[in-house]
């Protein structure tokens, strides 16, 4: 269970969120959408525990996934050792494992910067999957890709979303896309932005 | 890679066919000796021993001295850019030393520790300091935030963090300020010795400064050029290249 209550967040002066509420149940998909500069990044942000700075509670499991607008990976390691190094521990036979499920088997020893900008964001697809997270977030993760790229991601993304089963929080601006991914969609809007949450609608699921 | 070395070569012995023209207009031997004159006695000063030791005194006091400024450098640059709090507080520092004369530092360091080695190396190290600490807090300053926050999600340990984030992203800093810094040092360290050791490069230029022996002067600082040529060459290019190998990969 993953609950979330910011009371307040504010950069400097300017007030950003405001009572915001979102309970996630284990494997339940939740996208949230909205206008840009409404503070989803920083909803993110707060819920994977990288900005500290606020008041509220943030009820989180330890084993966090995050996907980046871009693809942020070392660029100075290998591919694989962008996988091992983010998860001490993984046998590098999972990590091989988890590369080859991505299609990149035969990419592991290369520096992300050999790689494809398509390719580089599988290796961040296989970060965040490889270590079998309980809580997946995505922040707009396939923004300023082209609609091809964008729908090998979105496709590659689902898939792994159905085989690992983490409970996922989505950010984008594309409706389309949090209706393919999502099973609820909220809305952040306002100023100081809050959120609001229909009631559960149940979609159905790929491959259930 | 073969045409760079030609380039350097050639570049190097022009400046040899400089000194050699100067020698023949000069035509007086006491004030600058033709480049080839300097070879018996070099022979000589290696063969009693006289050379290697000073020469091995004054790079000792170089690589101390580096090992030093370059591990405070980096840990209080790192922090100051970082850290705004920090930096706010520790920047004044910083330009005081920065503009303080190195002669200034080297004197008041005899003064105040006495005409010893640590003195010694103590006013090397602090002369580099500052200016290992600007390199470096310039680089803090451009690390990614969106690493930062990726090391964080995915709980790197602090000690991988350091290795495997943030070192990498300062590494063309670290080695700016390297290349810049031995250099540095070791026109520093001869200074300290000139003024204040009775052994190393800096003593026996002293020495030879006041014998007005311009052979002897040349063949002791010729020869630490070459050391630190050789180096730069063999330690410091290669470790350069290798921390960049994925730029060019």
């Amino acid at each position: 269970m993953i609950r979330v209550h910011v009371r307040r967040k504010a950069f400097g002066g300017t007030e950003i969120l405001r009572d915001v509420r979102l309970d996630l149940l284990p494997g339940e998909r939740v996208a949230v959408v909205g206008p840009s500069g409404a503070g989803k990044s920083t909803l993110l942000r707060i819920v994977a525990g990288v900005d500290r700075a606020f008041e509220g509670e943030v009820e989180r499991p330890g084993n966090i996934a995050f996907v980046f607008q871009e693809p942020t990976l070392l660029r100075w390691r290998s591919v694989l050792q962008n996988l091992t190094l983010t998860h001490p521990g993984l046998p590098e036979e999972a990590a091989r494992a988890m590369l080859r499920r991505v299609g990149l088997e035969d990419k592991a020893g290369d520096f992300p910067g050999q790689l494809s900008l398509g390719q580089q964001r599988r290796v961040a697809l296989a970060r965040a999957f490889v270590g079998k997270p309980e809580l997946l977030i995505l922040d707009e993760p396939f923004v300023s890709l082209d609609p091809a790229l964008a729908e090998e991601m979105m496709a590659l993304t689902e898939s792994l979303i159905a085989e690992v089963r983490p409970a996922v929080l989505l950010v984008t601006h594309a409706r389309a896309e949090a209706e393919r991914l999502a099973d609820r969609i909220c809305r952040l809007e306002g100023s100081p932005a809050t959120l609001v949450q229909p009631p559960v609608r149940v979609m159905p699921r790929a491959g259930s | 890679m073969s045409q760079d070395a030609a380039a350097r070569l050639f570049s190097l012995g022009s400046i040899l066919g400089l000194w050699v023209v100067a020698s023949v207009l000069t035509a007086d031997p006491t004030i600058l000796p033709a480049p080839w004159t300097l070879l018996q006695p070099l022979g000589r000063e290696i063969a009693s021993g006289e050379l290697p030791f000073h020469l091995w005194k004054t790079l000792v006091r170089v690589a101390w001295a580096f090992i030093l400024a370059m591990s405070a450098g980096i840990a209080l640059g790192t922090l100051m850019g970082t850290n705004r709090a920090v930096d706010r507080w520790l920047d004044p520092w910083l330009v005081v030393f920065l503009n303080l004369p190195a002669l200034v530092l080297i004197v008041l360091c005899y003064l105040w520790i006495g005409l010893n080695e640590t003195a010694a190396i103590i006013a090397v190290t602090l002369n580099k300091i500052p200016n290992v600490v600007t390199i470096v807090r310039e680089g803090a300053r451009s690390l990614d935030p969106e690493l930062s926050a990726m090391a964080r999600v995915y709980r790197m340990e602090p000690l991988a963090r350091l290795r495997h984030v943030v070192l990498p992203q300062l590494a063309p800093y670290i080695a700016a300020a390297a290349r810049g810094g031995v250099a540095v040092i070791w026109k520093i360290v001869l200074v300290v010795e000139f003024l204040g050791r009775s052994n190393g490069i800096g003593f026996k230029i002293h020495m030879y400064f006041q014998l007005f022996d311009v052979r002897m002067v040349l063949i002791y600082a010729l020869s630490f050029v070459v050391v630190m040529l050789l180096v730069e060459a063999a330690v410091l290019r290669p470790w350069e290249l290798r921390v960049r190998r994925w730029r060019t990969a």
